[in-house]
């Protein structure tokens, strides 16, 4: 026996939490946020944009001054902060999915083209991110953003187009690996095409690395989403997001901390479960690690 | 035995683990004389690594170490402390490892990595360290080692890699060097050269040598005695002509048995395999290990504990079948 | 080592090239920046003038030449909204970015390194949990909300620190505090996996063999490998702390490039944004670069040939 099993014979930490215990944790938490934002109608007590400024700023429930019909409070304009909060996992994960199915596609196309046909291809493409990791992507999304339009959309599609690098890093290392495996050089003996090989054997092969990508961007999207939002250049008001809620509670953090204190513990939550189940999948699905 | 260079009875080692406590060793005992060579030979999993790794104090430590008695070239280290493990590695014991891509620090000159031992343990200077550096790589069979002290170990190859790393180990002039699996990552020709070399070695410096290996064609060559070792304990040790002679241990006889022979095997028969699989190590077991494989057990092999036979020196099997083996 | 330099060299000029084009680019996002420039309320004239003032009317890539001419010669533009060289603005504000980065950057180091060496030679000790903890919360935490939750806590209620300014020293203490937290987390990862890799490996092994105490096997064996993977992260890591300040200069209120650029873009003050985008764009580039050189000299492998 040799000193491999002797490490992978002792359960570490760090190992327990990303494995099988946190990929549940992470996974149920999850789970439970997506819901919460699936069935926002019928959750949220009330319409998240409708102001009513004879009662701005009243407390969360465990505050004196709480009032029953607003559990969590009102912000600045009196609006609903629970039905805000609820609403506000909408836009943290339909963000977070709009922008990995633009980044997603992108960098799995062109990771997929780099890795497999070599060459100058891959050069071109590995140029490609090599230049996009050097730019600044806050400042560069910031800039697309205010120049180009305040909507869903191009907010979706700036960040689409910028955010593509690690799947395209990732999705290139393993079609590299791949394609000299013995079984494709099997499939091309016989005469199947490229695109065939491609997209019905490679891609397939990579579904485990591409989803663990897939959970750590879709983190990474969500705290970019919630900086623009704060710095006022992501979504814009009167839609809520959790980042421009703390942005909004700002004013009034001296006396009113809940107003920031609650959409960023919500954000911490969110990001938290995403990173265990992102973490977990990669233990289960990937070799043994620390 | 006091003229021993080695003497350990009673090793056992064992580690926890999620599912309970492995008891990877589980009660050794090795003998080696000076100048003596000793294969110690088993499959993968059955302790043999661990046993060297613990004779050296180099296992982490959370694994539980016992033994009955540890003497180590004149020294009692039975209540082993590391600090006395610790000073006597490097100058009296040397290990050497298997893969040699790995064994060599990467970003350090083979110049620093020969002396640094000798001059920690021997207050040597930088100078009359690699002295005797250089010398040692003449030994070893390197060309122009005054030239490649202040080379790096990607710049040589893996043969000139496993030299070089056993130059490392004999520069504290040790009694006993360990040898773990020291040709498996090599090639069957560059194999041959360094059982030589460390049979010339052996001579030139009487050495004692512990030769860990899986592979029985290494025994045949450089081998005085063999111990085999199947689940964490030695069942059968011989001098290495009688044990390919006349093996005696049932499982010692399922392993030769396994090897064709040219001109005697014949073409297309299958090989006889052992039938059935390596017990789990986990918690205790009452008896001989090998028993629910064994062709010839019976129910006294279930009792504790499985009766050692000896046959005369250091010769010996674990059998409660011994009656029934002896050649 | 040389090619391998010049090779380096190469490729970051292009990439340099590419980043300016594309800087260059952005002001056309919105399809004519004359548009942008005079605003929403701006008239037709207003468009036109500008338009012929800023030579927007000539062909894009006699515009970008003329743009990456000037910029090679140390001209970035005019500032529309200041009226005066992009260059002095950014001069006067680069100072709080720079020291802001470099000072969070060498915290973070000297946290996260010994933490996650510490953690990596006792697995599973306190160190070692201290270290996921860490790790876990400093990569779910959004680094504005804990910087306003700072300001709340340190430079409100316990008043220790001031609320906001980097007029004197202590008010870098928060915002270097909360940058560094975030990059903590992915620097001690690495320390720590890469420690823990050295630390299994057979030289490892044959150092404690030759009988080396354990704080030479540590140091001049483990140590030496374990960085190798870290320099090209701690580069990136850098170049992240300098370009993302942004939002950290916004919340303390802190005069930085950042904060420039985010107040350039409200203002549709293009050129200084353009010239931000490209300064820190060529600053991430030459961070990269130094970490390959760095690289080279630390690892005996990549320099080729023996």
């Amino acid at each position: 026996m040799s000193d491999v099993t002797i490490e992978t014979a002792r359960p570490s930490v760090w190992r327990k939490m990303r494995g099988n215990t946190g990929a549940l944790i992470g996974g149920t938490l999850l789970a439970v946020i997506i819901l919460i934002a699936l069935l926002a109608p019928l959750l949220a007590p009330h319409d998240p944009i409708a102001q009513d400024l004879s009662r701005r700023l009243l407390p969360p429930f465990w505050h004196d001054r709480a009032v029953p019909e607003h559990l969590l409070g009102t912000d600045h304009l009196g609006r609903d902060y629970l039905s805000r909060m609820i609403y506000g996992a909408r836009v943290s994960l339909g963000v977070g999915l709009g922008v990995i199915l633009v980044s997603g596609a992108i960098g799995i196309t062109l990771g997929l083209i780099a890795g497999y046909f070599g060459g100058w291809i891959d050069m071109v493409i590995s140029f490609a991110i090599t230049t996009r990791l050097s730019l600044p992507i806050v400042l560069v999304a910031l800039a697309a953003v205010a120049l180009g339009g305040a909507s869903l959309t191009t907010l979706i599609t700036v960040l689409g187009l910028l955010l593509w690098d690690r799947f395209a890093v990732v999705t290139r290392a393993a079609a590299q690996s791949l394609r000299h495996q013995e079984f494709i050089m099997g499939l091309r003996s016989i005469g199947a095409s490229r695109m065939r090989i491609l997209f019905l054997e490679i891609l397939p092969n990579m579904r485990a690395t591409i989803l663990v990508v897939v959970s750590l961007e879709v983190a990474n999207v969500i705290l970019l989403e919630a900086a623009l939002s704060f710095l006022g250049l992501g979504v814009r008001p009167p839609t809520p997001s959790w980042g421009l809620m703390i942005s909004e509670g700002r004013d009034n953090i001296l006396f009113d901390p809940w107003l920031i204190a609650l959409p960023g513990s919500a954000l911490c939550l969110l990001v938290l479960a995403v990173n265990l189940f992102g973490d977990g999948m990669r233990d289960i699905t990937g070799p043994a690690r620390k | 035995m006091t003229d021993m260079m080695l003497d350990i009875r009673n090793l056992k080692v064992s580690i926890p683990t999620d599912r309970g406590m492995l008891n990877a060793v589980r009660g050794v005992d090795l003998q080696i004389a000076e100048g003596e060579t000793l294969c110690l030979v088993g499959e993968s999993g059955c302790g043999k690594s661990l046993t060297a790794t613990s004779i050296m104090g180099l296992l982490p430590r959370y694994a539980k170490v016992t033994s009955d008695r540890f003497d180590m070239a004149g020294q009692d280290l039975t209540t082993k402390t590391d600090a006395k493990l610790a000073k006597l590695r490097g100058r009296d014991v040397a290990m050497i490892f298997q893969d040699p891509t790995s064994a060599l620090n990467p970003t350090l000159t083979i110049g620093r990595q020969l002396t640094e031992g000798v001059m920690r343990h021997e207050n040597l200077t930088r100078k009359e360290a690699d002295v005797r550096a250089i010398e040692m790589l003449d030994r070893v069979g390197i060309a122009n080692p005054a030239a490649r002290l202040t080379q790096y170990p990607h710049g040589f190859s893996g043969g000139q890699r496993q030299r070089i790393m056993i130059a490392s180990a004999l520069m504290g002039r040790p009694k006993l060097l360990i040898a773990d699996e020291p040709t498996t990552a090599l090639d069957v020709t560059i194999q041959a050269q360094i059982l030589t070399l460390l049979g010339q070695l052996q001579a030139d410096l009487g050495l004692s040598l512990l030769l860990i290996t899986h592979d029985l064609g290494v025994v045949a060559a450089i081998a005085n005695d063999v111990a085999v070792m199947y689940a964490g304990r030695i069942v059968e040790r011989a001098p290495a002509a009688d044990l390919f002679a006349a093996p005696r241990h049932p499982y010692t006889k399922g392993l030769l048995a396994a090897i064709p022979v040219p001109g005697v095997t014949a073409r297309g028969s299958a090989l006889p395999a052992i039938p059935g699989r390596v017990p789990g190590l986990i918690g205790t077991m009452a008896g001989c290990a090998f028993r629910d494989r064994c062709t010839i057990a019976g129910p006294e092999c279930a009792v504790d504990p499985v009766p050692r036979v000896s046959a005369g020196g250091a010769q010996f099997i674990e059998c409660a079948k011994a009656s029934e083996v002896a050649a | 080592m040389l090619s391998f330099i010049s090779k380096r060299l190469l490729v970051a000029l292009l990439v340099c090239l590419t980043v300016s084009a594309l800087s260059f680019g952005l002001m056309f996002v919105s399809g004519d920046p004359a548009i942008a420039i005079a605003g929403a309320g701006g008239r037709a004239e207003d468009a036109e003038a500008i338009r012929q003032a800023y030579g927007f009317d000539r062909p894009l890539v006699v515009q970008y030449l003329d743009w990456i001419g000037s910029a090679l010669t140390g001209n970035l533009g005019q500032s529309i909204y200041f009226n005066v060289p992009v260059t002095e603005i950014i001069g006067n504000r680069a100072g709080v970015t720079l020291a802001l980065g470099f000072i969070s950057f060498l915290v973070a180091l000297v946290v996260a390194v010994p933490l996650g060496v510490a953690a990596a030679l006792r697995p599973n000790g306190w160190i070692d949990r201290l270290a996921l903890v860490i790790a876990v919360s400093g990569q779910a935490i959004p680094s504005f909300w804990l910087g306003l939750m700072a300001i709340v806590v340190f430079g409100v209620w316990y008043g220790w620190v001031p609320i906001s300014g980097a007029d004197t020293w202590q008010g870098y203490i928060l915002p270097v505090i909360v940058l560094s937290y975030y990059a903590i987390p992915e620097l001690m990862r690495i320390t720590r996996s890469g420690m823990i890799d050295v630390l299994a490996t057979d030289y490892v092994r044959a150092a404690k063999a030759k009988g080396l105490p354990m704080h030479l096997v540590i140091s001049r064996h483990a140590l030496r490998n374990a960085v190798l993977p870290l320099v090209s992260l701690a580069a990136v890591q850098l170049g992240q702390l300098l370009s993302g300040s942004i939002v950290i200069e916004s919340v303390f209120a802190l005069n930085g490039l950042g904060r420039l650029a985010w107040e350039s873009l409200l203002r549709s003050d293009l050129p200084v944004v353009q010239a931000i985008i490209l300064i820190l764009s060529l600053l991430y580039v030459l961070l990269t670069m130094l970490a390959d050189i760095l690289n080279a000299v630390l690892d005996p492998r990549l320099r080729g040939g023996s």
